[in-house]
Order: structure tokens, then sequence, then C-alpha cells
């Protein structure tokens, strides 16, 4: 079957890709590694003419970089937060979507509503809920317009009111804010997921542990859990690779200031770091963090590859 | 425990609203389930049989009638308040458990006094497979056994609760030919040691006539007739029974019945005192034909298989309804079969006859 | 005596009857109560965006909320979209997503072909190769591409938004499943018949594999519309801002005195277009995103 005629025409169906790929995406890779190995590559100084070393420089400076790790701890904690919260919440809202016949497909589609939204338009949604209107200096005379409908909400409730993203908020109410909007925006992809794993579950399954007698606690832990755990498992890690990469919702809600007025660039990210290096024509220093990156989200997978290969059955 | 079904109806709406045609699953159904039997409930694919072990069982609930267990009445109890075990026709192991998970999984549900410690019931779940002779694969996950397997280790997990009663839904059409033949002694042989009155679902007669105390024809969710398995081969209701039961097929041939003698096409076959003159269908076993230079039955042989001891008569008759006539006869009767046609005698009692319209059976005096 | 018996038995067998139709009934009023009120955490942000968008600034800035705006004031949709000059970012995100979609289509469409049907040396290497690629994060290749763009001499122009994007590893990969599921014989019929591979491709497997390919568009001009990064780096200039971009730097602020109900105008516009291909076909963007696990 294969001749040379064949291959021939073979490489032309692919040339417009691997052309593309060629330039846009292996260029780029091998480029990065030489940057990354450059001691304190810039584009600008490359243009000019000057020569850099070749060493670890430009790891050891990010390594060592306060804003680096501060990046870093924003990173992680998101992490850790959003994907078990926004993970077990999309678990029991699909088990129990899956446990209904009527109004299942309204509810379905109303889940899924966020996922068509543009996380910048819709995180100003939320800093306008989170938003006091007025000054609010925390000093005495602050002058307060109203105060958001959350605070409002809050209120409502007989609490207090929260500086959440304004002038002055603690760094723990705006990581609040931020896995509030990242749960909410990280719901209807895992529900979708879950719900289609939920129901490719052979129903005789769920006939036989009636038959003898199961209590439902004990069917969601025992059956449904075990028999959904591939999705689970795809879910969470797609979920890690996410959140490693969270940048835009953060833009979206504090603006390119990825802070409070108070304290610019207090919430930035990995990603946000690299840019910041790209912008500054530090790109040594900005390939050093984007391999820094990779290797972290490589290894988180391979984490939860492994867990879930002793974890998820069959 | 003894199984009462009482006018056990099953509806179903019907798929396409627009229609608006119910399907009747099961209709008026009456029996009582002896206790401590093997009943096999048996027909066609859609004759209601597993719409009933589902009623039995609770996952479906009756349209109209009532299911008694013993003295209880469970028609609206909920499955899991049931007490039964089933044994799914895939087995509906779970794969992510050990056999031992498996079978432990109904102990471990048991609440308040009849909740026991692990060691119980570790001892309970080895008990129940070496009732069914797996005990060397308790380890094992479902994907890593055979279907035989799968099958033992899936009516342990039925038993180990010692259920009130047994269902078993088409146990044995997973397995190959050779498997199916074992299991089913199995089956028989564990019903027996148990003492648990069991119900199982099958469409393959040879397999409900071979184990079952009693057998349940149904067609179309109406059950035809109930008996001992011998009881109803040899005593067929009606058409349907008789052509259902029995390998090779009972030959079916159109007759009529003039002066009290019954004719198939233009041989007059026996005398059949007190039957009214009509058209008939006849129905003969194919052990009923018996070779004989004088018989009545005049056939053509078209082909003779020798199978062993028996041998096997091909053969055809202008008033057959069945492509062809098979007749099994001894294989000593071989060399008296050299002309082209045969006649047979008729042994009285492997000979049916129906009314031509109603399908049912015609019963007259054998002398 | 048998008498008694049965009316306990029949006691016994009314109370069971009873709690198990309780326990059924608690269940699902828990249920739906948790749906339900789950459901409405999710649409909040979506009214309140609404009302907000026609509630006066005096009226959004009461200090206790209205929950219906008590004067509609659509006016705050026109001065949002002189005021972010939406009608230049959509016309600019139309272009770039209409010209990336369809070039993406036809290139992928060309090397899922040759990876699901042509015979080549080395076409498991290459494969795998490309798919190895989806594993880095796109940041890693941002750094290098943002200075080749800038030799092109492409920065602010639509090309810079179109081309370096045209080529998605993951929209081949899910083609090519979708033609490898069309019978070999088809192709085969076809060789015979002395049909060209090209028509073949166009007449046979690309209408077979339409769902795919309308879930690969509705993904791709998803992915134009939401894109925010590369566009703000490489076209952040008045002729060639998309959408996204436009939106965030016509409303730098987010805290503080924001003329919020003008900027919720313009969120619920920009918003508007995904709704409404939300709402026509949502079947094909469940399908594609169950499938991808990748956002836009």
């Amino acid at each position: 079957m294969v001749n040379e005629k064949h291959q021939w025409k073979a490489w032309i169906y692919l040339a417009p890709a691997l052309a593309l790929l060629l330039v846009f995406t292996v260029w780029p890779i091998i480029n990065t590694f030489r940057m990354s190995l450059l001691e304190g590559y810039s584009g600008l100084k490359a243009a000019a003419g000057e020569s850099f070393q070749l060493g670890f420089g430009n790891f050891e400076k990010v390594v060592k970089y306060r804003r680096f790790l501060a990046c870093l701890k924003n990173t992680v904690l998101l992490c850790i937060w959003t994907v078990p919260i926004s993970t077990l919440l999309a678990l029991l809202i699909a088990v129990a979507l899956n446990s209904i016949k009527p109004l299942q497909k309204a509810l379905q589609t109303i889940f899924f509503l966020p996922y068509v939204t543009n996380s910048i338009a819709i995180g100003m949604v939320f800093a306008a809920m989170f938003n006091i209107v007025g000054s609010f200096y925390g000093t005495e005379n602050e002058i307060v317009v109203t105060a958001g409908i959350i605070n409002n909400i809050i209120e409502f409730f007989g609490g207090e009111r929260v500086n959440w993203i304004n002038y002055g908020s603690t760094y723990t109410a705006n990581m609040a804010v931020m896995i509030v909007y990242i749960v909410w925006n990280a719901l209807p992809f895992k529900i979708l997921i879950l719900l289609g794993g939920l129901q490719a579950i052979n129903k005789q399954y769920y006939e036989a542990a009636k038959v003898d007698s199961t209590p439902r606690w004990r069917v969601f832990t025992r059956i449904t859990v075990p028999l959904v755990s591939p999705m689970l498992a795809y879910v969470i890690i797609t979920g890690f690779i996410g959140g490693f990469k969270e940048y835009t919702s953060i833009v979206g809600i504090f603006g390119e200031t990825m802070g409070p007025p108070n304290d610019a660039g207090r919430l930035n990210t990995m990603v946000g770091f690299i840019y910041d290096s790209l912008s500054n024509n530090s790109q040594g220093r900005a390939s050093a963090a984007a391999l820094i990156l990779f290797a972290i989200i490589l290894v988180v997978t391979l984490i939860n590859l492994w867990v879930s290969k002793k974890r998820v059955h069959y | 425990m003894k199984i009462v079904l009482q006018n056990l109806t099953k509806i179903f709406p019907s798929r396409n609203k627009k229609s608006g045609e119910e399907v009747v699953a099961v209709n008026d159904f009456t029996f009582e389930i002896p206790d401590g039997k093997l009943i096999g409930l048996l027909g066609p694919s859609g004759c209601g049989k597993s719409t009933t072990l589902y009623m039995i069982s609770g996952l479906q609930k009756p349209t109209s009638g009532k299911i008694f267990f013993g003295d209880d009445d469970v028609t609206q109890l909920s499955t899991e308040k049931r007490g039964i075990g089933l044994v799914f026709q895939n087995y509906a192991l779970y794969p992510h458990m050990t056999v031992l998970q498996n079978i432990l999984f109904p102990l471990q549900n048991l609440t308040g006094a009849d909740k026991m410690p692990k060691e119980k019931m570790i001892e309970r779940a080895h008990g129940a497979a070496r009732l069914v002779q797996i005990e060397e694969l308790l380890d094992r996950k479902p994907s890593e056994l055979s279907g035989g397997q799968q099958q033992r280790v899936a009516i342990a997990r039925a038993l180990v609760k010692m259920p009130r009663v047994l269902l078993l839904d088409e146990p044995l059409s997973n397995l190959d030919a050779r498997l199916r033949l074992q299991t089913r002694e199995e089956i028989r042989r564990i019903q027996k040691e148990t003492g648990i009155t069991t119900v199982f679902v099958t469409h393959d007669q040879e397999e409900a006539m071979s184990i079952s105390d009693m057998i349940v024809v149904m067609k179309l969710g109406v059950v035809q007739q109930i008996g001992k398995p011998q009881e109803v081969y040899d005593n067929p209701a009606n058409l349907f029974v008789a052509k259902f039961l029995g390998t090779p097929p009972i030959n079916v041939f159109s007759g009529r019945i003039e002066a009290e003698k019954l004719y198939i096409g233009d041989d007059c076959v026996m005398d059949v005192p007190g039957a009214e003159a009509q058209e008939v269908t006849v129905g003969i076993r194919p052990e009923g034909f018996v070779l004989s230079e004088n018989g009545p039955l005049k056939c053509h042989i078209s082909n003779i298989e020798v199978m062993g001891r028996d041998m096997s008569v091909v053969s055809t008759h202008p008033a057959s309804l069945n492509a062809s006539v098979r007749s099994i006869i001894d294989a000593d009767h071989m060399p008296g079969l050299q002309q082209e046609t045969v006649r047979y005698a008729i042994k009285p009692h492997k000979i049916f006859v129906f009314a031509k319209e109603t399908e049912e059976r015609i019963r007259f005096e054998v002398k | 005596m048998a008498n008694e018996m049965n009316v306990m038995q029949v006691r016994k067998y009314r109370a069971q009857l009873a709690r198990q139709g309780a326990g059924k009934v608690l269940f699902y009023v828990g249920v739906y109560a948790f749906l339900i009120l789950m459901a409405l955490i999710v649409l909040f942000p979506f009214y309140w965006m609404l009302i907000s968008s026609v509630k006066s600034l005096d009226e959004y800035r009461l200090s206790v909320p209205t929950f219906w705006p008590r004067v509609i004031l659509l006016k705050n949709y026109v001065t949002a979209f002189s005021t972010a000059k939406l009608g230049r970012l959509f016309m600019n995100t139309m272009i770039v997503g209409l010209v990336s979609t369809l070039l993406s289509l036809v290139i992928t469409i060309l090397t899922a072909f040759a990876f699901a049907r042509l015979e080549f040396k080395g076409k498991e290497l290459l494969f795998a190769a490309l798919l190895a690629t989806m594993m880095i994060p796109g940041e890693l290749f941002t750094i290098t591409n943002y200075g080749t763009i800038t030799t092109f001499g492409w920065k602010n122009t639509y090309t810079v938004l179109i081309v370096p994007f045209l080529v998605s590893v993951f929209y081949i990969y899910l083609l090519r499943q979708s033609f490898l599921q069309i019978p070999n014989e088809l192709y085969l019929a076809a060789k015979v018949d002395g049909t060209k591979d090209l028509k073949y491709l166009w007449k046979v497997m690309v209408p077979l594999s339409l769902p795919t390919l309308i879930s690969i568009t509705i993904l791709k001009m998803m992915g134009a519309w939401n894109s925010y990064i590369w566009p703000r780096l490489v076209a952040n200039d008045d002729a060639h801002r998309l959408i996204t971009n436009g939106l965030r730097s016509a409303f730098t602020d987010t805290t503080g005195d924001v003329n919020y109900p003008v900027q919720m105008a313009a969120v619920a516009l920009v918003s508007l277009p995904l709704f409404l291909v939300f709402v026509f076909l949502r079947k094909y963007i469940m399908t594609g995103v169950s499938r991808s696990g990748i956002k836009g």
C-alpha cells in the first residue's frame, strides 16, 4: 500500500499544519530552553549585539525572586482551594441531577451557563457584586454609598460587611472572592463530565444494590463514586492544570493591577509573572519561569495519575 | 416460603405517545409457587416472563394484582425490604470490588438486629463461596473471571444473605453450551441444598425442563400452562405449548376429524372417539413415530441423519405444516429404510390434536 | 386468632409502607432544594448584571439595593456601546473569528485526513509528538512567538491574531477520531471508483463528520471571543483590539466609584452573542466540550 507517490501526497496534506507548527510551536520550545539557559537574556540586548553566558542564572534568580514566590503561593493556594471545592460541589450536583427526572434538562442547562461566558466580562460582574461604592479607606470619615449586593446579603443575615476587593482589603478577603469566582466558573465543565460519567453507569448496579437493601449513602460511596472515579480523576487533573494557569479570572475581577488599588500585583500568578517578565523584555527570566511552570504541571499531573492509578477502580 | 401471585397485571404505557397503544406485558397472572421449589418461567422474548420476575423482585410495580411472600402482602413494598436475592442476566458484579467484597456487600447493608460482626460476615461469605465452589477466586476482580465463574459469584452474592426468595434472570444465557449444561446442574444442586424458593426466567425450554420442579409457559403476557415439566411436555394445553417444548420440535400437520376418525391429509391415522367433526391441527412428537409396514401415515424420505444410537428420518408429507417431518427412531431399523417412502404408525400418547381456529387441545379417549 | 394475626400483619405492612413513602418524599425534597439553591447561585450574577444594567446610577448607588429596577434605563446600553466603542470591537472580533475559524477548519481537515487515512513513514511517531505538545502550557510558546511576530513586523495587524493559532493539535485529534470511525471500506470503494482523495474527503468524510466540525467551529469562535492575553500583548491599538481586551481597557477600574450600570450594560452586550450561540447550538457545544476539557 505504501508507495512513494502516497508518501509524497501525505506530506502535501500535512504541509500547512507542519509549517505553522514549526514556527509557532517547535521553534518556541527550543528557543525557550535556549533563552532560559542564557544568563539574563533579553531580546532588546540581544538585538543590540550583546552576548550572554551559558548557565542556570535565570532559574536561580526566578526561584529567589520574592515576587515569583508570591505568585507561586497565590497559584498554589488557588489550586488547593478551588479544585477540591469545585470537584465536590460538581459531584454532588451531578449526582443530584442524575437522580431526578422532571426539570433535569432545564437545570442541566442552567448549570452549564457559566461555561459560555467570558471570564473577564463576568469577572467584572462579580467585582460589582463585591465592590463597595464610595470611599472606604478604613478611616472614620468613610462614606459608603452602597456596600455591594454581597455585603447587603451578609448584612441582611446579620453579618458584618467585609471589604472584599477595595482599597485596604485583606489578602484573605481577596482570595475568598477569587475562590468563589473560580469555583463558579469551573463548575459547568465538571458537572458536564461527571454527569456524562454517571449516566454511563449500568443501571443494573443500582438495581443489584437495591436488591441488597443498600442505603443511599452507601450506594454513593461504594458504587457511584468508584464507578465514576475515572471521570473524577480526569476532572481533577484538568482542574489542576487549569488552576496552575489561572490568570484571566483575576484580571476580570481586579483589572490588570492584579490586586486591590493599594497593593497592585498582590494576587499575581505564575502566568502573570511570565507576562510581566516578557513585558520587561526579560525573556530569559520569562523562559525560566515558563519551564518551571511546565515542570510543576507535569509533576502534579504525574502525581495525580499515580494516585488515580491506585485509587481509580478498573 | 411460598410466593402467591394474584391477578398480577403489568401494563406499560406506549412509547409512542401519539398512538397511545399500551403494552400489556403480563395479563392476569395467578399462581402459587410452593415453598422450596424451583420454578422456571418460560417463553419467547416479549412474553412477560422477565416482567413477572421483576415484579416479584419489586424493581417493577404491578399495574394491578397482588404479590404475597408467605402470608405477607409485599405488593407495594420496595425491593430493598423484600429480602430477595436476584441474579441478573449479565450478573451486575461491581467491577471495582473483588469477589469477596462483592459477596460481602449485601451483608454489610444489614442493619439493626440482623447486623453481624465482621468475622461472621467473612465466614458467611466463605460459606457461600464454598457452596458455589469459587473459594480460590475470592481475591480476584470480576474482569479476571470467566463467564461461568462470574455467574457463580453472582449466585453467591444473591445467596449470602439467605434470601427468602431467589430470583434468576436468564442465568445461563451468557454462557457457552458446555458451561450451560454444567451450571444448570449446579443451580439445581444449590437450590436443593439451600431449599430456597427459586424462580428463574429462560427462553430455553430445554434448560427449563431439565431443572425445574414446575414450569410456567407464557406467551404475550398470558400464562399458557403451568405444570411439572414432563406433564406439560406430555400433555400440552394448546398448540403453542406443544410447539415451544421439545427438541427437535414437534411435527405439525393440518388435518380433520370426520366420523370420530382423525385424518392427516388423506391418511386416516387413528380413531378419536368422542371428538366432533372439524378442521384440526395435529402435532406429533418426533419420538411418536413407529416404523410399520402397514402404518397409516405415508411419507417420502428426503434424508436420514444417523446420530449414534438414534437416527433422525427427514421426510415430507403433503399435509405437513413444517418444511419437513422429522422422526427419531432407533438406529437398528436402518436396514429397513431402503425404499423412497416410509410408513409410520403413531404412538397414541405422542399425538396431540388442536382446534384449527383456537389452537386449543381437543381431548379424546385413547384406547 | 388467625384474624388477629392478620390484623397485626396489615398494621406492620402499613407502617413499613408509610416509612418507605416518607423517606422517598424527604429525599426528593432535599435533592430538589439543593439543586434549585445551587441553580439560583449560578444564575445570580447574570440576574444582577441584567438588572444593574438598566438601573440609573442613583438607583444603583442606593444603600438598600432594589431587586427590580424602578425605571428601566435602556440608555445605559447606548452609552456603553459608544464608551467602549463596541461596534469596532465587535467587527474586529468577527473578522478575526470568522477568518481564523475558516482557515483553521481547512488546515485541521487536511491534517486529520492525512493522519486518519493516508500512509506515510513515521506517521505514528509524528502524531504522538503532536499530542505531546498539548501538555505544554501555552505561555511557554508565547514568549518566543512574541519575538517572532515582532521580527515579522506583524504587530497590530489582523494577521497576528489569526495565524499563530491556526493549528490546534486538539482539533486535529478530535477530527481524526471522527474520521477513523468512518469505515475504511468506504475509502477503498471510492478508490476503486477512481475518486480522487480530495473529492472523497470533501464529499464523504466532511459531511459524515459534520457534528465534530460544528463543535470545532463553535469552540474556535468562542476562543476568539474570549481570548485576552495574546491580543492585549500584540494588537492593542484601536484598529485591531478584540472585544474582551477592549471591554477590559474601556473600564479599567473595577473598584471604587464606578459607573456600574453602564459597565454592566457593556458586559451584557459582550455576553449576549455567546448566549445566543449557546441557546441555538447547545448540543454541539456540550458534546464538543465534554470531549475537550479545554476552555475556549
